[in-house]
């Protein structure tokens, strides 16, 4: 079989690419690391207001980052539904069922809702936080989209965007609210430190989930006649 | 070796193989799983070799859910494109067509 | 004040994000307008503090590096926000009278200006390397957004590209930024920089560099991994093209230039810096000569960024193994040429924005009579050509005389071509838009003739450029402030 040079100039360099990794990788496994981050995680931890070490890296030491990363999540969300100018997945005429699903609902539902509950529960102490438990809401909106069960928060709308904003908007109130007392961008007051990583935990879950199913929703599968606005006032 | 690096080296493997299929593939949702391959690679390396000694280092993982997010949204972005970009065009790959409407 | 104005930079384009979310465009725009102000006032204090006092390190959370982030506020940093808070306020107030307020779904462009705002600062300020890898996510996911906005098969198509090519960049980075935290247990650049400096140079780290610098260069559209960035750049809205071409491509080159500066001597090599040098210098010849070639104007404006972005590339093999002086003038003359272009080609896609509103079509050959309709937005296109080839007293001019003086002072004369060549070049395709507009045989009569509003802010961002090189004395004088060491223990 005559393999073109593409194929061919294609493995080569993913091989070389692979092998090149393979060996930085083994050549640094040879070294110990001079700064052991883990140590001073430990160290720190008791100050964090959270018990899981991973929570607290999260949510307290590199909180900055998860900031951001929820910024990128909106955006996600925020560039799906700019896209809806056809007839969105919840308009009646759209939506799709499915009578086993819909009947096992019942079953399903509340099991994972309690379920996304507890995950984000859990995490101050043992692996768990917001994004679990939002990715577990998120699928359970999926199978309550699927199952045929109305969402009418899902259509484009003022409560849409606030639903998509929430987390984002009181995460980012924390944070310059410690701006106020003198401190740094993001620093927790001392006092309040564990209150206000579970207020913005939940907070954050419910918006994830909100960005996550509005992405589902948002691109239609079917063509519509004329363009809709998208506007529900 | 302990398992972690075991771990670092099949992230290697992964990261060879997502890019193989990145690049060759045409199929844009072949690509997109292509892609998020080659991130499974990347974050298995990233806590694998932090974690050659054998002790959990939370750094990394709390960086991978990180990341992990950051690949969902660019994944669910990439989605809606391509299936907003399917419905209009018919196509499936990015190669253009032969009658391209002027913009 | 210090932390009210980091925090102020900080929060201000995230909640203004948030606020515009909840509006439509006509209020949004309104909204929008005072944060501009609000944004402009507080880079200004910024760089009025840096300027006065020097540069310091600021940890968010009040936790020190390594275990916490800290951001790195120095000279360079804070010239390039106040660059960015210019040249968004420009595009945004651009962009709330070009765009049509009827379209419900332009709602969806101030918060997705904003949060490109809001990480293109992070970007600057970056002192960590995973802070600055959410930071290129945040601008490559609303650079795409800003770019599918509209939602037409071949926006979408430029958009998907454009995804793929900064996923697979930002994946390259960040398997780069993996590698190093394995070595060093480390994420602060300045620890890093230390660490390396003690121990010299390992293969490991120095495949890690290379890996960044490929990612990196796939978000800049270095040639030849620049196919992403012309249907993107053209088929955006004009106001989007001026930020992704004058900003957003800027982003990962800023980081790329950090990185090289700090462990490119101990990790980099010859190879990898010529390397480098020289697909920037084919970037410049090649994209001009495509850029020459290109029936729509827009297309025409993007392939000229394509060569311009070439230019910055020369950085690599200036600094590699040079001494301080050589080192010292090629940074200032890159630092020069990022602001002079992203000044320049901003001017130039709002100017076609212009052109483009006014005769009905965005080919080259459609230009034909609108010299005499539409003279003053003709003429800030050709300012900001005379900055682009290099003419003075433009900042192309000051930026390309610097690197003329490196490459003499560090004996790597053939760079000389490039930069020569280049200024040819690109006169070559500014006067063919020129040429195309003085056609005087068009039997078209009736042009629309935009806001006098859309026309001034691309002749203040020509202006700009055009004076660069006369105040280039007091904008790189910031570079050279002390700095407070010690960051990143």
């Amino acid at each position: 079989m005559m393999r073109s040079p593409g194929l061919v100039l294609a493995i080569v360099g993913c091989l070389a690419f692979t092998a090149g990794l393979a060996a930085a990788v083994g050549h640094i496994a040879g070294t110990p690391a001079p700064v052991s981050l883990p140590d001073v995680v430990v160290d720190h931890l008791a100050a964090s207001g959270v018990e899981h070490p991973v929570t607290a890296v999260l949510l307290n030491f590199r909180s900055y980052d998860t900031l951001l990363e929820i910024g990128v999540l909106v955006i996600a969300g925020i560039a799906g539904i700019s896209m809806a100018r056809t007839t969105s997945l919840e308009d009646p005429e759209l939506r799709t069922t499915d009578s086993l699903l819909y009947a096992l609902q019942r079953w399903f539902v509340p099991l994972m809702l309690m379920l996304a509950g507890y995950l984000l529960w859990a995490g101050s102490d043992r692996p768990g936080g917001a994004f679990q438990a939002g990715a577990v809401l998120a699928a359970s909106g999926v199978m309550m989209r699927l199952g045929g069960i109305p969402m009418e928060f899902l259509r484009p709308g003022l409560l849409l965007r606030i639903g998509l904003a929430l987390g984002f908007a009181v995460f980012l109130l924390v944070a310059l609210a410690s701006a106020f007392g003198g401190e740094a961008f993001l620093a927790y007051p001392k006092a309040f430190t564990k209150p206000l990583i579970m207020t913005i935990e939940t907070l954050l879950t419910f918006s994830i989930a909100m960005v996550l199913l509005a992405l589902f929703v948002s691109a239609p599968v079917n063509q519509a006649q004329e363009p809709e606005e998208g506007e529900q006032k | 070796m302990t398992s972690s690096l075991l771990y670092a080296f099949a992230g290697v493997a992964l990261c060879g193989i997502g890019l193989f299929g990145f690049i060759r593939l045409r199929h844009l949702l072949r690509k997109l799983m292509a892609f998020n391959l080659m991130g499974s690679g990347v974050f298995l390396v990233m806590v694998g070799l932090a974690q050659r000694q054998g002790e959990p280092d939370p750094v990394p993982q709390a960086l991978v859910l990180t990341g992990i997010v950051v690949a969902i949204a660019a994944t669910a972005l990439a989605v809606v494109l391509i299936r907003r970009y399917y419905h209009l065009s018919g196509q499936t790959t990015l190669d253009e067509s032969p009658k391209e409407p002027s913009q | 004040m210090t932390l009210w104005l980091m925090a102020g930079l900080l929060f201000t384009p995230l909640a203004w994000a948030v606020l515009t979310l909840l509006m439509d465009f006509r209020k949004g725009r309104v909204v929008t307008w005072l944060g501009m102000l609000v944004q402009l006032l507080v880079s200004l204090g910024l760089w009025a503090v840096v300027a006065g006092d020097g540069g310091f390190h600021y940890a968010l959370g009040g936790w020190q590096a390594p275990l916490g982030i800290e951001l790195r506020v120095d000279g360079l940093a804070v010239t390039f926000v106040l660059l960015t808070a210019l040249v968004a306020a420009a595009c945004g107030w651009h962009a709330s009278i070009y765009l049509d307020p009827a379209k419900s779904w332009h709602r969806y462009f101030w918060p997705l200006y904003w949060f490109l705002w809001a990480g293109l600062n992070a970007v600057w300020l970056g002192g960590d390397l995973f802070n600055l890898y959410v930071g290129l996510e945040l601008i490559s996911l609303s650079a795409v957004g800003l770019v599918a906005l509209g939602g037409q098969a071949a926006a979408l198509r430029a958009a998907i590209r454009y995804l793929l090519a900064a996923l697979l960049g930002s994946l390259a980075y960040l398997l780069g930024v993996a590698l190093i935290y394995g070595q060093s247990g480390s994420l602060s650049l300045a620890g890093i920089a230390r660490l390396t400096e003690q121990s010299g140079g390992d293969p490991g780290l120095a495949f890690a560099l290379m890996l960044m610098m490929f990612g990196l260069a796939l978000k800049t559209a270095l040639f030849p991994l620049h196919r992403w960035l012309p249907p993107a750049h053209g088929i955006a809205k004009s106001p989007v093209s001026a930020l992704l071409s004058a900003l957003v491509v800027k982003a990962s080159f800023y980081i790329a230039a950090r990185l090289w500066l700090e462990l490119g001597d101990e990790l980099g090599s010859y190879a990898l810096a010529q390397g480098m040098g020289l697909l920037g210098g084919t970037a410049v010849i090649w994209g001009s000569w495509r850029a020459f070639l290109q029936p729509k104007l827009k297309q025409v404006v993007a392939y000229s960024s394509v060569a311009q972005i070439g230019y910055l590339f020369l950085l690599f093999p200036l600094t590699w193994g040079a001494s301080e002086a050589v080192s010292m003038q090629a940074q200032q003359g890159i630092t020069l040429q990022v602001i002079s272009h992203a000044l320049a080609k901003a001017a130039m896609f709002l100017a076609a924005g212009n052109l483009i509103m006014s005769v009905g079509s965005n080919r080259v050959e459609a230009l034909a009579g609108v010299s005499r309709f539409l003279p003053f937005s003709l003429f800030s296109f050709g300012l900001a050509g005379v900055s682009l080839m290099g003419l003075p007293p433009s900042g192309g001019f000051a930026a390309k005389w610097l690197l003329l003086q490196a490459s003499l002072g560090s004996g790597q004369w053939w760079w000389l071509v490039v930069l020569l060549l280049g200024g040819l070049l690109s006169a070559g395709y500014v006067f063919r838009i020129y040429r195309a507009s003085f056609v005087e045989d068009s039997d078209i009569d009736h042009f629309y003739h935009p806001p006098r509003s859309l026309e001034v802010i691309p002749m203040i961002l020509a202006l700009l450029s055009l004076g660069l090189g006369l105040a280039a004395e007091s904008v790189l004088s910031i570079m050279a402030l002390p700095f407070e060491e010690g960051g990143g223990v």
